[in-house]
Order: C-alpha cells, then sequence, then structure tokens
C-alpha cells in the first residue's frame, strides 16, 4: 500500500483528492453514489454572507470538452449555513472546507468569523475568484492590492487553514499568488474558471443570461496545469490544483506540476463517483512505479 | 429511492419517425421502483461536443422484463448519437432521477402532452390507471407524424388527439382542443411539452381551480441537485428542477398563475 496522505499547512488529509467548490453541493447529493469519508475533504458550496438568489436561468452552456456556467453564488447566507447545513456536515469524517465568497470585504470578515467558530469546519476557502457576480468575487482577485486587502482582512479573523482560490483571468497569475501569500494565505488553490461565452446562432442571442459565464470542465486542463506550475514555482505555501481533471493521470500531472492536492469538478457532473475512481488511480500509479508516497510527485516534474 | 450509475444494455431502437425513437435498456440486476415523471441521465460517447449527460423522461418501466423505454428526440448530436445505438450496446446511465408526478386516486384526470412532452405521459397513465382514475390523455402536435404511439395510451384511457395542420384529430393548437370546453370537472390534470402549452394548461386549471402539475424539462448539468445550473423561480425562490422538480404544481411556480402572452390561453 502506497502512503496517499498529504499535508496542506495544518490539515491532514488522507488522500490528495478534494472536490471543488460549487459542483458537489453539501456532499449529501453524492452519498448514494460514494462514500464521501474515502475523499481527501470535500469544498462545499461557496457561503456568502447574505442569502443570494443567484443569476436568472439559463445559467449553463454545454462547450466542447466542458461547460459554461453563471450560477452567482447562490446560497442562503452564513446564518443558514450555521443553522441548517452545518450540523448535516459534522457527520462526515472527512475534511469539510468552506468556501467564503461575498461582494465586501466586511461580508466576507463576517462569514470567516463565523466559520472560524465551527469546529468541523476544517479550513477555508477564500473565493476571491468567482466570474458570475456584479460585485465582488473576481473583482477582488484580479488585481494585487485587493486580493491582499481581502486576505489580510480575512487573516485577522480566520485561525485555521486559509486557502485562497485564485482567478485564472489575470494577466501574471504569479503576481497574484505572491501578493496572496504575503498576505497570510497558508494555501493557494487554482484555478477558478475563466471568462467565456456562448452564442446562440440561430437566436442571435447570448446562451447565458448574464451573457458571460465561466468556463469550466477538460477544455480548461492545460492552461490550469501551466498556471499551477508558474505558482508552485515562486510560492511556498502548498499549492492545490484545480481544472479539468477526469481522470487519475489528470490528478498526477497536477501533482507533477507543484500541487501538493487536487479538486475535483466539473468531472462529478458526468461520473458522479469520478472521485474514487480517481483515488484508486493514483495508488495504482504509485505502486506501479514504485513510489511509497504520494507527496514525493509534488513538483517532481523532469525538466 | 436510491440513485445508481448503471450500464444498461439496449435491447431494441425502434424508430418511430425521422426525428423519434423508441430505446428500451435492460438491467442485469433488478430495478429499483420508479416513479411517472422521473427522469435518466445518459452519457452519450464519442463526440467532444456532447461532453455533459443527457437527462430523459422515464417513459415506461417493465419491471417483469427489467427494461426501462426512453422517447428520444433528435435535437442535437448528442441525441443523433442515442438514435443510432444498437441492440447489444451499453448504455452508461444514472437513474432514477428527481420527483415525479403525484399520483391521485378515483378521480377524473387529464392528461395533456405536446410532442415529445408525451415521453412520461405512458408510465403516468398507467399507474393512474391501476389506482383507479378515469384517464383522458390529449396528445397534441403539429402534424399526424408528431402524435407518437397514440394507441398504446388506449389500454389505460379515452384518447384525444389535435394537430396543427388537422392531419390527425382536432385540428388547432392542443390547447383549443374541444375537450376543454366539453369536458368539466376534472380533479387533476396533469402536462408536459412545450413551455407556452404548459404555462396556457396551467392557467386553465388555475382558472377551474384544477390542481394542475407540470413537467419542466429546463437545461441540466449534474441531474442531482449539485451545480445548481437548471433552477427554475418558484414561490420559495430558485430551486433546482432535478431534484425539486422535474414535476412541479403550476400554482408553486413564479409568473405562471398569469395569462400567458402566446395566444392560446383557455377558457
Amino acid at each position: 500500500m502506497a502512503d496517499l496522505t498529504v499535508k496542506i499547512h495544518n490539515l491532514e488529509l488522507k488522500n490528495p483528492v478534494l472536490t471543488a467548490s460549487g459542483t458537489f453541493g453539501y456532499g449529501r447529493e453524492y452519498d448514494d453514489f460514494i462514500d464521501v469519508n474515502d475523499l481527501g475533504g470535500i469544498i462545499v458550496k461557496a457561503t456568502t454572507s447574505k442569502h443570494r438568489e443567484g443569476n436568472p436561468y439559463p445559467r449553463m452552456a454545454e462547450t466542447p470538452m466542458g461547460m459554461l456556467n453563471a450560477v452567482g453564488l447562490q446560497n442562503k447566507g452564513i446564518e443558514y449555513f450555521v443553522r441548517e447545513i452545518y450540523p448535516k456536515l459534522t457527520e462526515y469524517n472527512t475534511n469539510i472546507i468552506a468556501n467564503v465568497s461575498d461582494s465586501t470585504i466586511e461580508g466576507y470578515v463576517n462569514v470567516a468569523r463565523k466559520m472560524n467558530k465551527l469546529d468541523h469546519i476544517a479550513a477555508i476557502e477564500l473565493n476571491i475568484s468567482c466570474p458570475n457576480v456584479k460585485e465582488g468575487g473576481m473583482a477582488f482577485g484580479t488585481s494585487c492590492p485587493s486580493a491582499m486587502a481581502v486576505t489580510r482582512a480575512v487573516r485577522e479573523v480566520y485561525d485555521k487553514t486559509l486557502i485562497v482560490k485564485l482567478s485564472p483571468n489575470v494577466t501574471s497569475i504569479t503576481d497574484i499568488a505572491l501578493a496572496v501569500e504575503e498576505a497570510g494565505a497558508d494555501s493557494i488553490s487554482l484555478i477558478n474558471t475563466l471568462l467565456g461565452m456562448a452564442i446562440d446562432s440561430e437566436k442571435r442571442k447570448p446562451v447565458l443570461s448574464t451573457i458571460t459565464g465561466g468556463l469550466s470542465g477538460p477544455a480548461i486542463k492545460p492552461i490550469a496545469l501551466r498556471m499551477v506550475w508558474q505558482v508552485s514555482k515562486v510560492v511556498k505555501v502548498p499549492v492545490i490544483g484545480i481544472g479539468g481533471i477526469a481522470s487519475a493521470s489528470d490528478a498526477i500531472e497536477f501533482l507533477l506540476a507543484g500541487a501538493s492536492a487536487v479538486q475535483i469538478g466539473t468531472s462529478n457532473f458526468i461520473d458522479p463517483a469520478i472521485t474514487i475512481k480517481i483515488i484508486a488511480g493514483i495508488e495504482e500509479y504509485l505502486i506501479k512505479h514504485r513510489i511509497a508516497k504520494v507527496k514525493e510527485l509534488t513538483g517532481a516534474l523532469i525538466t | 429511492m436510491k440513485k445508481q450509475i448503471a450500464k444498461l444494455v439496449v435491447v431494441e431502437n425502434t424508430p418511430l419517425n425521422v426525428k423519434h425513437n423508441l430505446l428500451e435498456l435492460k438491467s442485469h440486476s433488478p430495478l429499483t421502483e420508479m416513479l411517472p415523471g422521473q427522469f435518466v441521465e445518459i452519457k452519450v460517447n464519442g463526440s467532444e461536443s456532447t461532453y455533459l449527460r443527457r437527462p430523459f423522461s422515464i417513459h415506461r418501466v417493465d419491471y417483469d422484463k427489467n427494461t426501462i423505454h426512453l422517447l428520444i428526440k433528435v435535437v442535437g448530436k448528442g441525441t443523433k448519437s442515442l438514435s443510432e445505438l444498437e441492440a447489444g450496446d451499453s448504455v452508461d446511465i444514472i437513474f432514477p432521477l428527481g420527483k415525479g408526478f403525484s399520483i391521485t386516486e378515483n378521480e377524473e384526470v387529464l392528461l395533456v402532452g405536446g410532442g415529445c412532452g408525451v415521453a412520461p405521459l405512458y408510465f403516468l397513465a398507467e399507474q393512474l390507471h391501476r389506482n383507479g382514475n378515469t384517464v383522458n390523455i390529449l396528445i397534441g402536435g403539429k402534424s399526424g407524424e408528431d402524435i407518437l404511439l397514440h394507441d398504446q395510451y388506449k389500454a389505460y384511457g379515452n384518447v384525444f388527439i389535435s394537430t396543427e395542420d388537422g392531419s390527425l384529430g382536432e385540428k388547432g393548437m392542443v390547447t383549443a382542443h374541444s375537450i376543454f370546453s366539453s369536458h368539466a370537472g376534472f380533479g387533476k390534470i396533469y402536462c408536459c411539452g412545450p413551455d407556452g402549452m404548459m404555462r396556457a394548461v396551467a392557467h386553465y386549471a388555475e382558472k377551474h381551480k384544477i390542481p394542475c402539475e407540470v413537467s419542466l424539462e429546463n437545461t441540466m448539468a449534474c441531474g442531482i441537485g449539485a451545480c445548481l445550473c437548471c433552477v427554475v423561480e418558484s414561490v420559495q425562490g430558485n430551486v433546482c428542477v432535478c431534484t425539486e422538480g422535474p414535476v412541479f404544481e403550476s400554482s408553486t411556480l413564479k409568473g405562471w398563475t398569469v395569462e400567458n402572452e402566446i395566444g392560446c390561453s383557455l377558457d
């Protein structure tokens, strides 16, 4: 048996496979298909300070090897999360990570402060990269000063592992990564979706109600891989790779590029049991290549 | 009702006309209990442009043969590829998904289906008939060839047909059929079809104070309530069609209780 454990700051993961926020609900949506406890952890749907209805339908467009979404952070707010959702999450025996978003720094701080008091929330992932909201979200993640400001403000009220999720919609991903590391991030996850667009030529109309949306799926994997590689070379904190992972070999590519763990997102929609298959596939790879620990793969790219 | 991912085998793929196929899929293990109105999600292989699964209503379940029947309308590459499946091929499927129609007892009910919207109505008619209801089934389409498998419903109720070109049944929109004026006092109306048709039927039901259930077919990604892409605006805010529906009481949908603007309102 190979050692699949990894560490993200203070977070001990039984394996490097996490689920990406917004693609895995609150875990229970997948209970019929897998034992969620077998995962390294789950990152639950973004929580904001206040209830948000999200964007109008249509919110999704299928694209070659991927999809655009414009959900817009639909959730019932932190109060509801603490009261109704959190108690159910405590029944899981794996790391529960909360994705935190908002439109103002005060909002982020409010959510982070409340998450800090919840024992079973092992870490938070600061979402400064959602492309589907008019205010906040990606706006924070596309400039160094604002990315630093929101990370610093949350760092002051949050004691546990703080992961910051970056947007790929920037000129220099390494500048943003260095900025949030300096502001106190314990780990960096990337990438969130790429801003994209779909048009129905017959109707001469955009497919999405918001016109633009976030692209995810295997189509974005090469970009994600490149950004993980660039970022992991310049930061000291552990990096979590996200973007179009659909197989164990995809996951291993991200580890080789420098990630310590990975998140599986859109692929959960195609195969709700994909995460378990990826974990098994990583172990097979380690055995086949006589590698004792998955940690040894991180950054082991031969160039 | 536990959801499952399975590989089912194509028993038969029968072309009904140029656009429609009836696909019969067999399970090796005994089929779980399913409800009329529930749906499945099928993975389409072989094309980069058909990345996501495709949702289909369950048309019929044959527990004796352990098969599920799906009515497939060819609208794009994914459904085209499914229409070309042959006996013996394997299909990757997730089922059963969503909430089905509620089955009333000992009432006179009306089922309205437009085009491929008849897909869940066979299964529904069968269950309603079994529960002692007097079942009326109204099927509408552009022309006679769009009226699919109408003879099969006769075992469970009275069948009424309307076509826009008058080639089969009454001429006109389905919502203009004489059954709406000649029959009174349906205990319940069930409806599946184009959005405008369902809104018109829902409006009729509201006006006559008849409970009405409609089955929506919003675009979906996951089908299991995780992605929040398929939402409809309900009186409780945006809810997932894949888990809270696809069947909804029309009175719970926002904007469905006012007269529609498509010119086929019913009295």
